[in-house]
Order: C-alpha cells, then sequence, then structure tokens
C-alpha cells in the first residue's frame, strides 16, 4: 500500500461499488461518459456521486456469504436433528437455538412464530459479519487486490447500509405487528394520545401534535439507534485496527492483539444487543400497554 | 458514508435469510429438542415407575417368604405331632404284643405242665406199684389194689 497515512485509511474504508454514472461525468483517468452508465467506481467520488443508485457489492456479497454459511451451518444440523444422543454440531445448534429462544421467552410472552427465529437470524448473522473484523485488515484486501479489485470492505457491518438494511426491516416489523395487533386505530391512538392524555376533549386534541412528535421521534429513534449503534461500533473497531496497521509491523501486535481479544467481547455483545433490542421492540409492539 | 441501494439488497437477504431459518432451520431442531425433553421425562417417570415396582415386589416376596416359613413351621410340628403318635402308637403295639406272647407263653407253659402232670400221673401208679412191691417184697397185684392206685394219682 503506497501512499500516505490518510490515503491509507481512506482507501480501506472505501467500498467496492457498482452504479450508475450520469452521462457527461468525468471519470477520475478523465475520460468522460457519453451517456448514464452502470459500472465499478473507481475512486471514493466516483463512489459518491453514483448517489443512491449504487451497491456495495462487498458489504452485500460479504454479508449474503455469511448468511449464507450461518444457513448452511444450522440447516444441515436441523436436517440431521436427532431426539437421541446429539453430535458435536447438533449440540453446538442446540445451544445457539435454546439461548435464543430462552432470550425471546424471558422477554416476548405472547404468540408469535416469526420473532424466535428472526432473533436466531440476527444474532448469528451479525455475529458473523462482526467476526470479519478480526481477519487482519489487509489480508483480504490485499487478496483481491490481485484479483484485481481496487477496493474491498469485508467487514459488511461497518457499512451502515447493511446495519440500516437491517434495522428498517425490523422496523418495518414493528410497524406491522403494531398495525396487526392494536389496529390501525389503536396504533395513531397510542402515537396521538400519549404520553399526555386529559379528559377534556378540547386539551385532549390540543396535545395531540406534542404527544405525535413526542412519539414518533421515539418510534423512528428505534431503527436508527439501532442501526446506528452496531455500526458505529463496528465502524471505529474496523477503524482502530486500520490504525493499528499503520505502525511497523514488529509493534502492531503489541496494540492488534489485546485491541482483537477486547473485541472478541465487542463482537458479540453488539450482535447479543441488535438480537435483544429487536425482541424488545417487537414485543413492545404486540403490547396494548398504555 | 453513502446510503444506497446496498441498504435495499441487505433487506431483501434479511427477508429471505429469515423466511428460510423460520421454515427449514427453526422448526426440526426444536421439534428435536422437544422430543428429547419428552423423551427424558418418559425416562424418568419409568425408572420411577420400576423403582416403585422393585420396592412392591420386594415386599411382595418378603412377605411369601414369611408366609413360607410359617408354613414350614406348621408342617414341621404336623410331622412332630404325627412321630410321637406313631411312637405312641408302635410302643402300644409292642406292648400289647408283649402281653400276648407273655399269655402264650403261660397257656403253653401251663400246658406242658398239664401234660406233664399227667404223664406223671400214668406212671406214679406204675412208680407207686414199684415202690411198694419193694417195701412189700411181694408183687402186688395191679389189679386188686388199682381202685387205691387210682385214688391215690387222683390225689397228686
Amino acid at each position: 500500500m503506497a501512499g500516505s497515512a490518510s490515503e491509507y485509511i481512506q482507501h480501506h474504508l472505501q467500498n467496492l461499488t457498482y452504479g450508475k454514472l450520469p452521462a457527461g461525468y468525468e471519470r477520475a483517468d478523465g475520460t468522460v461518459l457519453q451517456d448514464a452508465t452502470w459500472t465499478l467506481a473507481h475512486t471514493g467520488k466516483e463512489a459518491s456521486d453514483m448517489g443512491f443508485w449504487a451497491l456495495h457489492i462487498d458489504s452485500l456479497g460479504w454479508a449474503v456469504a455469511l448468511g449464507a454459511l450461518f444457513l448452511f451451518i444450522f440447516r444441515l444440523a436441523a436436517k440431521r436433528a436427532t431426539s437421541d444422543q446429539p453430535g458435536g454440531l447438533q449440540n453446538f445448534v442446540e445451544v445457539m437455538v435454546e439461548f435464543v429462544d430462552q432470550s425471546v421467552k424471558e422477554t416476548f410472552h405472547g404468540k408469535n412464530k416469526v420473532i424466535a427465529p428472526l432473533s436466531l437470524t440476527i444474532f448469528c448473522w451479525v455475529f458473523l459479519m462482526n467476526l470479519m473484523d478480526l481477519v487482519p485488515v489487509d489480508f483480504l484486501p490485499q487478496l483481491f487486490h490481485l484479483m484485481g479489485l481496487e477496493y474491498m470492505k469485508v467487514v459488511p457491518t461497518t457499512d451502515v447500509n447493511v446495519t440500516l438494511g437491517m434495522s428498517l426491516s425490523v422496523f418495518a416489523l414493528i410497524i406491522y405487528y403494531s398495525l396487526k395487533v392494536k389496529g390501525v386505530g389503536g396504533f395513531v391512538g397510542e402515537l396521538t394520545l400519549h404520553p399526555f392524555s386529559s379528559d377534556n376533549l378540547f386539551l385532549k386534541i390540543l396535545l395531540v401534535p406534542i404527544n405525535f412528535l413526542l412519539e414518533g421521534v421515539s418510534l423512528i429513534a428505534k431503527p436508527i439507534s439501532l442501526a446506528l449503534r452496531l455500526f458505529g461500533n463496528l465502524y471505529a473497531g474496523e477503524l482502530i485496527f486500520i490504525l493499528i496497521a499503520l505502525l511497523p509491523f514488529w509493534a502492531q501486535w503489541a496494540l492488534s492483539v489485546p485491541w482483537a481479544i477486547f473485541h472478541i467481547l465487542v463482537i458479540t455483545l453488539q450482535a447479543f444487543i441488535f438480537m435483544m433490542l429487536t425482541i424488545v421492540y417487537l414485543s413492545m409492539a404486540h403490547e396494548d400497554s398504555h | 458514508m453513502n446510503i444506497n441501494l446496498t441498504m435495499i439488497g441487505q433487506a431483501i437477504a434479511f427477508f429471505i435469510f429469515v423466511v428460510f431459518c423460520m421454515k427449514y432451520v427453526w422448526p426440526p431442531i426444536m421439534a428435536a429438542l422437544q422430543e428429547r425433553q419428552k423423551k427424558i421425562a418418559d425416562g424418568l417417570a419409568a425408572s420411577d415407575r420400576a423403582a416403585r415396582d422393585l420396592e412392591l415386589a420386594q415386599e411382595k416376596s418378603a412377605q411369601e417368604l414369611r408366609e413360607a416359613k410359617q408354613q414350614a413351621a406348621g408342617l414341621i410340628e404336623q410331622a412332630n405331632k404325627r412321630a410321637a403318635q406313631i411312637v405312641e402308637a408302635s410302643k402300644d403295639d409292642a406292648r400289647k404284643e408283649g402281653q400276648k406272647l407273655i399269655e402264650q407263653a403261660k397257656a403253653e407253659i401251663e400246658q406242658e405242665r398239664n401234660q406233664a402232670r399227667d404223664a406223671l400221673r400214668a406212671e406214679i401208679a406204675t412208680i407207686a406199684v414199684a415202690g411198694a412191691e419193694k417195701i412189700l417184697e411181694t408183687s402186688v397185684d395191679a389189679s386188686k389194689h388199682n381202685e387205691m392206685l387210682e385214688k391215690l394219682a387222683a390225689e397228686l
């Protein structure tokens, strides 16, 4: 990796982006596009100029690969699942399933077939995506560089799109179950008639905007905080690994090893928090508590 | 940090993974877990039952042993009684037999004595005549003194 430290860092934080560049766009190498083109971004500027119509191939690719790995392993165990003496793989999978099931049962008391497998998927998937953070920062990007790919960010959860994609899905489920359990009227009432309520009808109507503002903010804050918490933790962790990688190679281990060990905790904890908060939000969506 | 289509791609992947997990991963594992739980519960119940059965069997065997002992004791007592009876009866028999023998012997003795006496009686006349002849140095006419001799024999 030639170049200054800031170039190195920026390079490491740039996703491999495939997107649409508008017609007449001057690319990094000086060529001007005749038509709007779908292409790989060659620089960070190109990537950001692509705007919304761009895919982070690395994030998405790693995320899908890791999710598929998780499902492959668990499906393998599920196929061979026996009520007799379980093997090693089944033991491990059962521990995970029971752990998630226990967490769901402690928090969520209704009947819902989706929440438990959803939580299992979130926990295992997020954990695996976080785990990529422990792969030495230059290892995979260098490998892909040799294969001709300029950028490669291997930790999907350091991409805010990935965490937002998941938390917005959870948000959609929150809205769906709120409407399903409480009905449209109940949900609207929950958003507008609390926390301030009055017996006086006029005062009640007067309080509606205030309530809606408060409840709306707290509702919107759920997916945003869910996504940004995971993203922030992993992004910061990744950044520190990159900074450590700037040290001379013989000194790196003194910092990277302790940080990696500490990071094992962060990885697991963040996966757990994402799962737990999903369960909590969904159980709140099921409750007519107000 | 650009917000772009990746977010939607991730959401779609998320949706597919969750559905797959819900359909093909969660149910078989949960089913296996619940089945094992049931098996263990059944096994525990069975072992409880077996323990109870064992206790019952032990009790039963102890009782049967006791009964058998009682029966044996009864049998022994009966046998003893019977033995005593037999001994008693055989003693009786022996006594009776002895008595009979004694009586028989006595009767035989009596008979023999009578026979001897008769023989003696038959001979006494001759001996007396001989004795008298010796004394008288003459022959005694047996026919003459027959009457007297018979009287003498009768006196014996």
